[in-house]
């Protein structure tokens, strides 16, 4: 029996859990997406600029299809634009790594395979979920992520496998970034209820699966898989590092400024 | 700053926009490996339209005519008009030729 | 195959005795008097090839130059929709630019080249990307005006007589429709907006309409290459032809906007069936050719800055490369 035809067999996930469930999804999208456009007109080649465009595109249209989706399950008329420029920062739930700064191009790189393996795993599970517009949005995400992922890994390994100095930047961006992928398998509340309505996989499922992923890669790339740490920022319960108010004030500050217009 | 180890080779790309045509040569691109130019001739000619197929060469491996040599390796093709379809006069009434 | 043309750069016509130079020239001419198209290999006068290279080149500087003063606006759309519809078209701008790069490159200089001519302020781009976007009506502004008048300019040149440039025109206007509605559908929802976002219309149309007629270029009467581009049809139309047709075709568009021009002296001309039109700071415009707009040195500098922080990933990705290779012929 498949998950979806098994269903009926699921206890049901609450309004307000899917609503966090799926902002979660969402604000990740968003706020990686905003990372990336930052990088438009900067990068080290021209055809950088355009790839690295074209995820931001990507990211930026998952977030729009995730966030349209939460307000229809919130139910109180808040659409895609409402929910990202009228929202303060406690109520973001994007994961803590998306938040972090840019750096060089190597650390945007580990950042972008860091998610890319994550959401690779999840959008791939998702096209499973009893959520019939999740299972819609994944089968569309899952193509852009594979892409992403190919090239996000393919960077990975030229700059670890390349010279001595793009190797040791991107081990420290790798060391430097690896507490926050804590974040991404620690299983809460919601990410427990979600899993048990079959609406979202088991965290410790993907974790494995990620795992031997990024060893994969990292083992092209004659990286050095960080030990895990113990780390205590949760953006998906809204508690963030310092960035994320200095990237709501450049995102929000036009609707902020001249409300109730339209634009 | 003209340093070659920072320099991208240049590759020809080629891509067959639906089954059925042929690969056609749409420009060029600048990438540290085919890996990468393929992925760049995606990002760069494929925005607007699923190409179907990409083909990415170095520019160095392509072989290219000259064209002070077009006489000596086109003009007798001139000549061999039989080789065109417009040299026979079929009937009208004979169909599927 | 396209780069090897570098080291003879215009030293086809040096050693050959007059007649034939001459003989080829006119076979030259001819091809272009009867519209055919020139291909890379085919011979051509070194004038024709340096001023293809200078306007192709200029013209791909100022695509990526350009997608600076957008760019600036990407984190702060104020929707969704139009962050994504701005990144894309900043993304086409970039695109346009290699599609320029690559069609320039087909006449014997190397991107490298290029790119070092534009950092080192040896190259110009177009002197309207010097100005800066305080505004979000600047977005929209610019899509009007500035990409209007790249359109006019640019559609004549899909009949270039360069085959390489006019088929990266065509590929380039095919996606240029896009940018400019999408312009001045900012602009009606500012004009038809708020107060506060009417005024921000009307500000960003009085900094931009200026310098977007200069981007036509100087007079006719001042402009020294216009007639030898004709003759090789590198060029279709005048500088004053083009920005006549431009002022021509805006005119009604501000008007439908309900924003004002800040030309005093523009007016509808019924013998000529044209807009007579104020006169243009040509001092201002040699200002900013000169290196003194407002965002000459930032813009280079940015420019520098992404090329220089990116020297160590170019180089990585290149000994990679390398390394993959030896490693292939190793098996």
């Amino acid at each position: 029996m498949s998950r979806t035809e098994a269903k009926r067999l699921y206890p049901d996930l609450g309004q307000s859990e899917r609503f966090r469930y799926v902002l979660r999804l969402a604000d990740t999208c968003l706020i990686l997406g905003q990372r990336l456009g930052e990088w438009v007109g900067h990068a080290p080649a021209l055809e950088e600029d355009l790839a690295v465009a074209n995820i931001s595109l990507d990211l930026i249209g998952q977030a729009r299809m995730l966030l349209s989706y939460a307000g229809e399950i919130e139910g109180a008329g808040r659409d895609e634009d409402r929910l990202a420029y009228l929202r303060d920062q406690n109520d973001f739930l994007n994961l803590a790594l998306v938040e972090q700064p840019n750096g060089d191009f190597g650390c945007t790189i580990v950042r972008q395979v860091l998610i890319d393996a994550w959401q690779f795993e999840l959008h791939t599970w998702l096209e499973e979920s009893t959520d019939q517009r999740l299972r819609e949005i994944a089968a569309k995400a899952v193509k852009e992520t594979r892409y992403h992922l190919r090239y996000s890994s393919g960077w990975l390994i030229r700059l670890g496998d390349g010279t001595d100095e793009s190797h040791a930047r991107v081990q420290a961006s790798l060391d430097d970034l690896w507490k926050f992928t804590n974040e991404l398998f620690s299983a809460d509340e919601i990410d427990v209820l979600a899993e048990n309505a079959g609406v979202a996989p088991r965290l410790s499922e993907l974790h494995s699966r990620w795992s031997v992923r990024i060893d994969e890669i990292l083992n092209q790339a004659t990286l050095t898989r960080p030990v895990d740490v113990p780390y205590g920022w949760f953006g998906k319960r809204g508690e963030h590092t310092e960035h994320l108010g200095h990237i709501l004030s450049d995102l929000q500050f036009l609707q902020r400024t001249y409300p109730d217009v339209t634009w | 700053m003209s340093d070659d180890r920072q320099n991208w080779p240049l590759f020809e790309v080629f891509i067959r926009a639906r089954a059925g045509l042929e690969h056609k040569h749409v420009g060029s691109l600048h990438a540290a490996d085919s890996k990468m130019a393929l992925e760049h001739a995606r990002d760069l000619y494929t925005r607007r339209m699923e190409g179907v197929s990409l083909w990415v060469v170095r520019s160095k491996d392509i072989t290219a005519s000259d064209p002070d040599d077009a006489d000596a390796l086109f003009e007798p093709a001139k000549d061999k008009i039989y080789r065109h379809p417009t040299f026979y006069e079929i009937p009208d009434e004979v169909k599927n030729l | 195959m396209y780069t090897q043309g570098l080291d003879a750069l215009g030293d086809e016509s040096l050693h050959l005795p007059e007649e034939e130079l001459a003989e080829l020239e006119a076979r030259f001419q001819a091809k272009i008097d009867a519209d055919e198209k020139i291909e890379p290999k085919d011979w051509m006068p070194a004038a024709y090839r340096l001023t293809l290279i200078r306007q192709i080149s200029q013209h791909a500087h100022s695509e990526i130059v350009g997608m600076l003063p957008e760019g600036n606006w990407i984190s702060r759309a104020p929707t969704l929709k139009r962050k994504c519809i701005l990144i894309a078209k900043v993304q086409d701008e970039g695109g346009h630019g290699a599609y320029l790069y690559s069609a320039a490159e087909t006449l014997g200089i190397s991107r490298e080249q290029m790119v070092e001519q534009l950092l080192s302020g040896q190259a110009k781009y177009s002197s309207i990307f010097n100005y800066p976007t305080p505004s979000w009506a600047d977005i929209g502004t610019i899509g009007w005006l500035v990409d209007g008048a790249a359109i006019m300019n640019q559609i004549p040149l899909c009949r270039c007589s360069y085959g390489p440039y006019a088929r990266a025109m065509v590929r380039i206007c095919k996606e240029e429709s896009f940018h400019q509605r999408q312009g001045f559908e900012l602009m009606i929802q500012l004009s038809t907006g708020s107060l506060d976002q009417k005024r921000m219309a009307q500000e960003a149309l009085n900094r931009w309409w200026w310098p977007s007629l200069m981007m036509f270029g100087p007079s006719d009467a001042n402009s020294r290459h216009t007639e030898q581009s004709m003759r090789w049809k590198i060029k279709r139309f005048t500088n004053d032809e083009l920005r006549q047709k431009f002022v021509d075709a805006t005119v009604p568009q501000a008007e439908f906007l309900g924003l004002t021009l800040p030309d005093d002296a523009l007016s509808w001309n019924e013998q000529t069936e044209h807009y007579d039109f104020g006169s243009i700071d040509w001092d201002e415009f040699q200002r900013v050719l000169a290196g003194l707009g407002p965002c000459n040195q930032e813009r280079i500098a940015a420019r520098i800055s992404a090329h220089e922080n990116g020297a160590w990933v170019r180089e990585a990705a290149m000994v990679h490369a390398a390394k993959q290779a030896e490693r292939a012929t190793r098996e």
